[in-house]
């Protein structure tokens, strides 16, 4: 079972208090865009094996969206942040590195 | 054990002859290797090894090495990739083919699912492709010399809302369009055939359900098994323990493979991997519209026989059988999350069974034997893809989600279709493209959360 902190209202809490919604950091493409942007937009996740990135909400609690980073193979859970920002902030691949020495953000 | 196990499957129709026990453990693999001819397994085999104390029983499929080079080679020794060689030799005659498999035959979800076989869907492609796959389990031991245990039991599908009984309404329609066996039944009907059911359920009456009298079950190892032995038996390698580490290619088209076993060559190579596709497809540098998740599964203390029948609640994501041996097979919903732990949250456990106890409250009084997980790749719209990729010579079978047991004949036959004639009218509706195009086949609300 993951623990799991909200940035938010700074409850932590176990997983059952909280709802995953997939990938964090889709960059969107909307009317306009072309057939495979918005194609890899909707669909095409990166599902990897080790560090994910992924959007998190606090449903039974405040209700907010943040986002954590977790490893998919060992449930380590890295740490939270925020969901307003376009990529990890820098303690959050700090917090990952000091764990994983060989990954790298891709 | 095939060979008693066939000996059962005779018993039925010949009672003097005993019941043979369905506990009894492969014999398969004694004896020594050879490429001798398969001995076919029989009754009189089992009379004859029972007279030199089964000292004669062949390996069920020979322990190969990889060779330099193959015509195909298919990743992934589970039901999907043995029964996608299988028909690649049988229908096609390619039998220069490997099946390279990481960890062990069958060891992933063909060995770790609730072995549930039904063809009961709303949309053509997906009817014409499950049940050609349920037509194929029908005769699958004798096409394979290999008892799966095939058991038409009839699966139900309950309707515990409104909006349920109006799916699988819809759904009865759909399917008697497509010459798929079904009928919606009554609350009587579903307390008939399932006597320990609670139709009155405090939260979910059960309303009726979705009744497909020749959906069941089979042994899922030995359907993987079976294959394995049958292709085997054509000259095909089948190689364990042999991970892929790096797909090899040259001007965009395929040339062979990297594996813990050396490099292997190949003109032609079948992706079928479940759960790991992404992986796979990572290293052959595209993407998959996929996300994987661990699916939980677990069985009850055995007990004697309470329901002869398969019964689904979609609505409380639960599903529930009683296997030969008399435990209660229970699947439940994934987890919410990505992950490739094969373990699974143990809430997910307890909200599964929670969710059964209303509707079986005889359920409340077994002890939980043991509980495992698969890790199952979704789609976007819930149906499997068999497509062609943008490397050429690498085709793709995956995306089978929660419920690929019950295509495994369908899928190979499909697939190995796909790859030796480069299209299948089982596959058109299941390509890669969909997804660019906007033709989704939209299992996802059609089935609820279990299939």
């Amino acid at each position: 079972m993951l623990i799991i902190h909200c940035p938010n209202c700074g409850v932590t809490a176990e997983e059952t208090e909280f709802h995953a919604h997939g990938e964090a950091h889709l960059k969107r493409f909307g009317p306009g865009s072309a057939d495979d942007e918005f194609e890899s937009y909707l669909f095409m996740r990166r599902n990897p094996k080790g560090v994910h990135f992924e959007r998190w909400r606090h449903q039974y609690g405040c209700g907010k969206w943040f986002h954590v980073a977790r490893d998919t193979v060992t449930l380590e859970v890295f740490g939270s942040y925020s969901a307003q920002t376009t990529e990890p902030p820098e303690e959050i691949l700090q917090a990952i590195r000091d764990r994983r020495p060989e990954w790298e953000l891709t | 054990m095939a060979g008693i196990l066939f000996f059962e499957h005779i018993a039925r129709t010949e009672p003097a002859a005993g019941r043979a026990s369905h506990y009894a453990r492969p014999l398969v693999f004694a004896a020594q290797a050879g490429d001798a001819q398969m001995k076919k397994y029989s009754v009189f085999a089992v009379a004859r090894e029972a007279m030199r104390h089964h000292t004669g029983w062949d390996r069920a499929w020979r322990d190969a090495q990889p060779k330099k080079k193959y015509d195909v080679i298919i990743i992934g020794a589970g039901g999907h990739g043995l029964a996608t060689a299988y028909y690649l030799g049988k229908n096609f005659g390619i039998t220069n083919v490997a099946i390279l498999e990481k960890g062990w035959l069958g060891g992933g979800n063909t060995g770790r699912n609730t072995t549930i076989i039904r063809s009961n869907y709303l949309q053509d492609p997906s009817a014409a492709i499950y049940e050609k796959s349920r037509s194929l389990y029908e005769t699958m031991s004798q096409d394979l010399n290999y008892n799966v245990m095939f058991s038409p039991r009839g699966v139900i599908m309950l309707a515990q809302t409104e909006h349920e009984v109006r799916g699988y309404k819809r759904t009865a329609h759909a399917n008697a369009l497509q010459g798929v066996q079904t009928e919606f039944i009554g609350p009587e009907r579903v307390k008939e055939l399932v006597p320990i059911i609670d139709i009155d359920g405090p939260r979910y009456p059960v309303l009726g359900g979705l009744w497909q009298a020749r959906g069941g079950t089979a042994r899922h190892d030995a359907v993987a098994w079976g294959y394995a032995r049958a292709c085997s038996d054509m000259g095909m390698d089948v190689i364990q323990k042999c991970e892929v580490t790096a797909i090899r290619q040259a001007g965009g088209k395929v040339v062979g493979v990297s594996t813990n076993k050396g490099d292997i060559d190949c003109d032609k190579l079948g992706m079928v991997v479940a759960g790991h596709s992404g992986h796979l497809a990572d290293m052959a540098g595209f993407r998959l519209p996929i996300e994987s998740v661990a699916l939980q599964a677990l069985v009850s203390e055995p007990i004697k026989p309470c329901m002869d029948v398969v019964v689904m609640a979609n609505t409380v994501h639960g599903y529930l059988s009683q296997s030969d041996k008399g435990e209660m097979v229970i699947g439940g919903g994934t987890d919410g999350y990505n992950n490739y732990t094969q373990r699974g949250a143990f809430h997910h456990i307890e909200e599964t069974v929670r969710a059964l106890i209303e509707t079986f409250p005889m359920l409340s009084r077994l002890k939980m034997l043991r509980q495992w997980g698969g890790i199952v790749d979704v789609t976007g719209d819930r149906s499997p893809i068999l497509s062609r990729t943008p490397v050429d010579g690498i085709f793709i079978n995956c995306g089978w989600g929660t419920g690929g047991f019950k295509a495994i004949p369908g899928s190979g036959w499909a697939m190995a279709e796909l790859m030796a004639k480069g299209r299948s009218p089982l596959t058109d509706a299941f390509g890669l493209e969909r997804f660019t195009e906007g033709r989704f086949i939209d299992e996802s609300v059609a089935a609820g959360v279990a299939h």
